[in-house]
């Protein structure tokens, strides 16, 4: 039976942590200065590949910044907001350097350009300590909190069908929410809830749990809550929603992003499809995901609306189960049949794993492999919790700095070649419209004015600017305009065969 | 020769995992144990040497 949902094109935006040590003036040390100068530096490093490329028009440059801006001591007043080749969205947000995957057809494409916009921010802190006094350095780690009460978000994007009731999302993805930081969690050691200490909770699973105070709303920076509803939808809201997930941490293990969206993206077909059913609705879901996040042996249970009492495991075996009987009935085309397939495989996988014995799972899940770490190091070193050196640990996981990121070291699965995360740094996902918005950028980096994720503004030379809308996330593939631009060497004969 | 060849290492096929997975388990804690003491040697020498400050000096602004 094939049915109503649609493709779960998606995205992953990520927040990094920013920290800047050395001998700097107070100006570059403050974090949106720093961030801005992260993030000029790198483009300043590719515009200058293009130049040699190009040679045209160098004094110039369609993304409205100078090489003279980048230790400019106002940055802050002209905040850094880039599109990349690949089609990503590079810029400051809140004080943190901050990259938006482009739009991705399946799960391990996100993955993949999740992984390329690490590779991103670490050519960021190699341009940017060129420019920077000697001993001085940026810091990027890829966490969600500082260990004082200070959160910033990985968010993920999925597209929905509009015609689906909003209230049967919010009722039905909530117990998915609650319980997959048992698979997905990055972990993090101690707690963040004003009045608890490292001893009232020396390890739990999530970095974000903490930070949840409401069941459903708008707010991403207070009061944060499980169902976000911002209502943007970056193409046609009259056919398409973006559900905006802020829930999920940041993952440094590949299997660990490709579960957390591909298991999501299952869950909102499924309701989508309405065959998900209210059955596993919580009675109270903010105290239940600190409950799940603050419980590490994953034996205490949760309250269902309907009386009944299930561990976070065991509601996660149930949407499983459907998910996989879903793709028995429904089949896999609406989050790819071969990335479906894996991550169906690996969710089992993981589940089985975390019942039996969670260190089982070590080389796949995060809070798992940090926890050994935080564990080993204890007992060898004799530390307690509320040492320092265990939340140094915590936060060197994520250090993106190659030699000091200990979650590169601890034998994660890697499920991505190299080589096409390194390519996913400049060139575009050829299934959606990313494919058109990251080729005309490298191919014309100077007559486009504009670019959003909905639409293109050329200059074609004359008045007046031509804007081109991509309301549909999924025009603008390789298949549909890759010859188009290959066979154009202007943007107004683009726009020529185009028809626009 | 059939001895030299049990000991290489066996093309990854769904028959032979079956066959390793049973005996594996004896072994696998040992062998995670001894992973672990590399690992947290490796880690000694690149944890960051002042602990204690680096992570006083890791405020972060809140975020989304």
């Amino acid at each position: 039976m094939r049915g109503v949902a649609i493709p779960k094109v998606c995205g992953i935006e990520t927040e990094y942590g920013i920290l800047v040590r050395g001998p700097v003036s107070d100006g570059i040390a403050n974090p949106v200065t720093a961030s801005s100068m992260l993030i000029n530096a790198y483009l300043a490093a590719q515009r200058r590949i293009d130049w040699d490329f190009v040679h045209e028009r160098p004094g110039s440059d369609a993304r409205g910044f100078s090489v003279d801006d980048l230790l400019a001591p106002e940055v802050e007043t002209q905040l850094v907001n880039a599109v990349l080749t690949n089609g990503a969205r590079y810029y400051v947000d809140h004080a943190h350097p901050e990259i938006s995957t482009p739009e991705c057809l399946t799960a391990f494409d996100a993955l993949v350009f999740d992984r390329a916009a690490e590779e991103i921010v670490q050519a960021s802190m190699a341009a940017a300590a060129r420019l920077l006094p000697e001993g001085a350095e940026i810091l990027c780690h890829k966490n969600n909190s500082d260990g004082k009460g200070n959160s910033y978000g990985c968010h993920e994007n999925y597209l929905v069908a509009r015609e689906v009731p909003f209230p049967r999302i919010v009722a039905q993805i909530t117990p998915h929410f609650v319980t997959r930081q048992v698979v997905v969690g990055a972990g993090k050691v101690g707690c963040e809830l004003p009045g608890s200490s490292a001893s009232d909770v020396p390890f739990q699973l999530s970095q974000r749990a903490d930070f949840f105070e409401e069941e459903v709303g708008l707010e991403t920076t207070l009061k944060r809550p499980i169902v976000n509803t911002r209502d943007e939808p970056h193409c046609d809201a009259s056919k398409y929603r973006r559900l905006h997930v802020i829930v999920g941490d940041a993952n440094m293990s590949e299997t660990a992003t490709l579960v957390k969206v591909g298991a999501t993206a299952l869950v909102l077909a499924m309701i989508e499809d309405d065959v998900l059913g209210d059955d596993l609705a919580l009675a109270n879901p903010v105290a239940a995901i600190r409950q799940v996040s603050h419980d590490p042996t994953l034996r205490r249970t949760i309250l269902l609306r309907n009386g009944s009492r299930l561990t976070a495991l065991q509601v996660q075996w149930r949407l499983f189960e459907r998910a996989k009987a879903y793709a028995g009935s429904h089949g896999l085309e609406p989050v790819g049949e071969a990335t479906g397939t894996q991550v169906l495989a690996l969710w089992e996988q993981l589940l089985t794993g975390l019942e039996r014995d969670p260190n089982s799972v070590a080389h796949q899940v995060d809070w798992v492999a940090k926890r050994r770490l935080v564990e080993g190091f204890a007992e060898r070193h004799g530390a307690h919790p509320g040492d320092a050196r265990l939340k140094a640990l915590d936060l060197q996981y994520h250090d993106l700095r190659p030699g000091k990121c200990l979650a590169r070291r601890v034998g994660l699965d890697v499920l991505v070649n190299p080589d096409d995360v390194r390519r996913a740094t400049t060139e575009p996902p050829t299934t959606t419209r990313a494919y058109f918005r990251g080729r005309c950028l490298a191919k014309w980096p100077n007559d486009i004015v504009a670019a959003n994720w909905d639409s293109m503004v050329f200059d074609v030379g004359r008045d007046p600017l031509r804007r081109v809308p991509m309301v549909e996330p999924l025009r603008g593939t390789a298949a549909a305009v890759a010859s188009l631009i290959d066979q154009s060497d202007t943007p107004a004969e683009l726009l020529a065969r185009l028809g626009a | 020769m059939a001895e030299r060849t049990q000991k290489q290492k066996p093309a990854p096929s769904r028959t032979d995992e079956a066959v390793e997975a049973a005996p594996a388990v004896a072994g696998s804690g040992d062998k995670l144990k001894a992973e672990l003491d590399d690992l947290l040697d490796e880690i000694d020498e690149v944890l960051e040497t002042n602990a204690e400050d680096f992570v006083k000096s890791y405020v972060q602004k809140g975020g989304q």
